[in-house]
C-alpha cells in the first residue's frame, strides 16, 4: 500500500494537485488512444517523421545536392539504400531532406490557416446576418473551386517556388477551418455566458477573442491533422507540376516529377518519394481519426 | 419605503418589449412602469409573463427581432432608449449588472473562475494586473468561498453549483454596479443552497445599498426577502405591495397565485387551479 507506482499516481480517484489532475486527464485520453492501434500506428510515423526530420545531419551521409554523375541511377544497395537519381544523388538522403521541407509546408499552412479561418467563421457565425451572408458566400467560393487548380492558378500569377506555394495552398485550405469554427461559434454565440459576459460589459471584440475563439479551438484541431494528409499531397502535386519547390531541392512531388521518366528501367527513382508522400499522408489521416475519437465530445463512448 | 422617496436609481415608463415573429406579433411586455430606489424590488409572475423581458430590456439586451418602446427609461439620468453602444456598454457591468439562472451555463467553461471575475473588473477600471488579482480574491472572499486560492485557478465544472452561483454574484459585483438584476438567481440550486446564496446576496446589497430587481416565480421567497413586490401578468403589471402586504393582496391574479401555494397549516386536501380571466389585460392593473 505505501508503494506509490507511477499508473496508481495517475489513476488515483481523487487526485491530489491540480498538476496531478491534468497528468491523470492526459493519461486517460492517452489509454483511449492507445486502445486503438491504427491511430498508433499514425502516431508512430509522424513521430518518426518528426525524429528523422531533427536527426537529418547525422542520419545522412551527403546533404542530398551534390551530383556523382559516375554514380548514376544505381540500383539500391548496401551503399545507396534507396539507390541514385539521375544525377547520382543518393535518392536516401534525399528523402531524409525531404522531410524538412514537408514538415515546413504543413507547419507553415497551418500558421496560416488557422487564424484566417477562425476569424472568418467567428465572426460571421457570431455577428449573423449580412456578415454571415456575405462572409460565408466568400467561403463558398473558396470551398467550390478544386483545390489543386486554385493553388495551380495562385503560383502560376505569384511565381514559382516553395513559398508562393505554401501561400497558394493556404489560401485555398481555410474555408473548411471557416465553416467549422461558424457552426461552433453559432452554437455558442447563444449560450448564458455569452450574455453573462455582454451584461458585463464586454466589447463584441473581447467576446468574440476571449470566449468564443478558445471553446472552438478543439475542433479546429482535429480538423487541421486530418486536413494535412491534404496539405501534403497538394504540396507534392505542385512540386510534380514544376510549381513548388524549384530543383535542386529535394521535395518530393518534385524528385516523382524528375524521376518519372526512368519509372520502367530504374522504378526505384520515382517510387520511393512517392512511397514516403504516402507514408506520410497515412500517418497523418490515421493520427487525426485517433484523435478526433478521443476528442470529439459528439461521437464519444 | 423611506428609501424610495430619494430619487429613483431607474425609471421606466411605459416599456413595451415586442416581438415580430411569423405568426404575429408577440406582445412581450406591454406598459410596465416602475421605479426602482436603493431597495429590494420584487417581480413575481408565472413563465411568459414578461419579468425576464423587462430586465433584459432595461439592459438593452433584448434578443434579435424584439423591439423596446418606452416613454421613458432611464438610469441615474442617462437614457437608456437612446443611448449607443459604448455608453450602454458602461452602463452594463458598471451601472446595471445582472445574475444569471444557472451557473453551469452562464459561466464560461473554458476560462477559469478567476480570469472571468478579473475579466469583469478590468472592463470597468484602469487597474493592473495585480490589483484586479487581489479584488477578485477579495471578492470571492465576500462571497464566502473558503479557499479563495484554488477557486481563483479552477474551472466552472470543478465548482457546485451553490459555489457557481456565488461566483456569479462576485462576477456582477466586481464593477461595483448600483443596480442588479437577479433573474431567478436561485430556481437552479437546491433548496438548502438557496438560502445560503440569498444570504450573501443580501449581504452585499445590504453592504454596497445597491438597487435589486429580483425576478422570480417564488412568492414566498420573492415576500420574505424583497421590500416591494410587482405582480404580472401577460406582460403587464397587475398589482404593486409592499411584502408585508402581500397576503392582503386585493387583485384576483395575486389572490389566485397565493390560493396555489400549499400550506402547511391549511386544510385543503386539493390545490386550487388558477383561473385566468381575459379581462386582466384589458385593463392596466395599475397603470391608471
Amino acid at each position: 500500500m505505501t508503494e506509490i507506482t507511477l499508473r496508481s499516481w495517475l489513476l488515483a480517484e481523487i487526485p491530489g494537485s491540480r498538476l496531478q489532475a491534468r497528468c491523470q486527464w492526459a493519461f486517460i485520453n492517452w489509454l483511449a488512444f492507445k486502445r486503438n492501434p491504427v491511430a498508433l500506428i499514425g502516431l508512430l510515423i509522424i513521430l518518426g517523421l518528426v525524429a528523422v526530420a531533427a536527426l537529418a545531419p547525422w542520419i545522412t551521409t551527403s546533404n542530398g545536392l551534390e551530383l556523382h554523375l559516375s554514380e548514376r541511377l544505381q540500383p539500391p544497395s548496401s551503399e545507396h539504400w534507396f539507390g541514385t537519381d539521375e544525377l547520382g544523388r543518393d535518392i536516401y538522403d534525399r528523402i531524409i531532406w525531404g522531410s524538412r521541407i514537408t514538415l515546413y509546408i504543413v507547419a507553415l499552412v497551418s500558421i496560416i490557416v488557422v487564424p484566417i479561418g477562425l476569424v472568418i467563421g467567428i465572426v460571421a457565425g457570431y455577428m449573423g446576418g449580412w456578415v454571415d451572408t456575405c462572409l460565408m458566400r466568400l467561403t463558398d467560393i473558396f470551398l467550390a473551386f478544386p483545390r489543386l487548380i486554385l493553388a495551380m492558378a495562385l503560383v502560376a500569377t505569384l511565381g514559382r517556388g516553395l513559398e508562393n506555394a505554401v501561400l497558394a495552398i493556404a489560401l485555398t485550405t481555410w474555408s473548411p477551418f471557416a465553416r467549422i469554427a461558424r457552426a461552433e461559434a453559432l452554437t455558442i454565440r447563444n449560450s448564458e455566458f455569452i450574455l453573462a459576459a455582454r451584461v458585463q460589459g464586454v466589447s463584441t471584440i473581447g467576446i468574440l477573442f476571449r470566449h468564443v475563439t478558445p471553446l472552438c479551438m478543439s475542433s479546429v484541431t482535429v480538423r487541421l491533422t486530418l486536413d494535412m494528409a491534404g496539405i501534403i499531397l497538394t504540396a507534392a502535386g505542385l512540386g510534380f507540376l514544376g510549381l513548388g519547390a524549384q530543383p535542386p531541392t529535394p521535395e518530393w512531388g518534385a524528385m516523382i516529377s524528375l524521376g518519372r521518366q526512368y519509372l520502367i528501367d530504374q522504378w526505384w527513382v520515382p517510387t520511393v518519394p512517392g512511397i514516403a508522400i504516402l507514408v506520410v499522408s497515412l500517418g497523418f489521416n490515421l493520427l487525426g481519426d485517433g484523435l478526433r475519437d478521443v476528442f470529439d465530445p459528439k461521437s464519444g463512448s | 419605503m423611506v428609501q424610495t422617496l430619494e430619487t429613483p436609481l431607474l425609471s421606466v415608463e411605459d416599456l413595451h418589449v415586442t416581438y415580430d415573429t411569423p405568426t404575429g406579433l408577440v406582445r412581450a411586455v406591454s406598459g410596465v412602469s416602475f421605479e426602482l430606489g436603493r431597495e429590494k424590488l420584487g417581480i413575481v409572475g408565472e413563465s411568459g409573463s414578461g419579468k425576464s423581458q423587462t430586465g433584459r430590456a432595461i439592459l438593452g439586451l433584448t434578443a434579435a427581432g424584439g423591439e423596446v418602446r418606452a416613454r421613458r427609461m432611464e438610469f441615474e439620468g442617462t437614457d437608456l432608449l437612446t443611448a449607443d453602444q459604448p455608453t450602454m456598454r458602461r452602463v452594463r457591468g458598471a451601472g446595471i449588472s445582472m445574475i444569471m439562472q444557472d451557473p453551469k451555463y452562464s459561466l464560461n467553461p473554458v476560462m477559469t473562475v478567476g480570469a472571468q471575475i478579473e475579466e469583469a473588473f478590468l472592463i470597468h477600471s484602469k487597474s493592473s494586473k495585480r490589483v484586479a488579482h487581489e479584488r477578485t480574491l477579495e471578492m470571492l472572499r465576500a462571497v464566502k468561498i473558503r479557499e479563495p486560492q484554488r477557486v481563483y485557478k479552477a474551472y466552472p465544472h470543478e465548482v457546485s453549483g451553490g459555489m457557481g452561483q456565488r461566483i456569479m454574484i462576485a462576477m456582477m459585483m466586481i464593477p461595483e454596479p448600483n443596480i442588479i438584476i437577479a433573474d431567478e438567481p436561485t430556481s437552479a440550486l437546491d433548496v438548502t443552497v438557496q438560502l445560503q446564496v440569498l444570504a450573501v446576496l443580501d449581504d452585499m446589497i445590504a453592504e454596497r445599498r445597491m438597487g435589486l430587481i429580483f425576478i422570480s416565480h417564488d412568492l414566498n421567497l420573492i415576500a420574505s426577502f424583497c421590500d416591494r413586490i410587482l405582480i404580472m401578468y401577460g406582460g403587464k403589471i397587475m398589482e404593486q405591495c409592499t411584502a408585508d402586504n402581500l397576503h392582503q393582496a386585493q387583485h384576483p391574479y395575486t389572490r389566485g397565485l397565493l390560493n396555489c401555494l400549499p400550506r402547511l397549516d391549511g386544510g385543503q386536501s386539493e390545490l386550487s387551479v388558477l383561473k385566468r380571466d381575459p379581462a386582466w389585460l384589458e385593463t392596466t392593473g395599475m397603470a391608471e
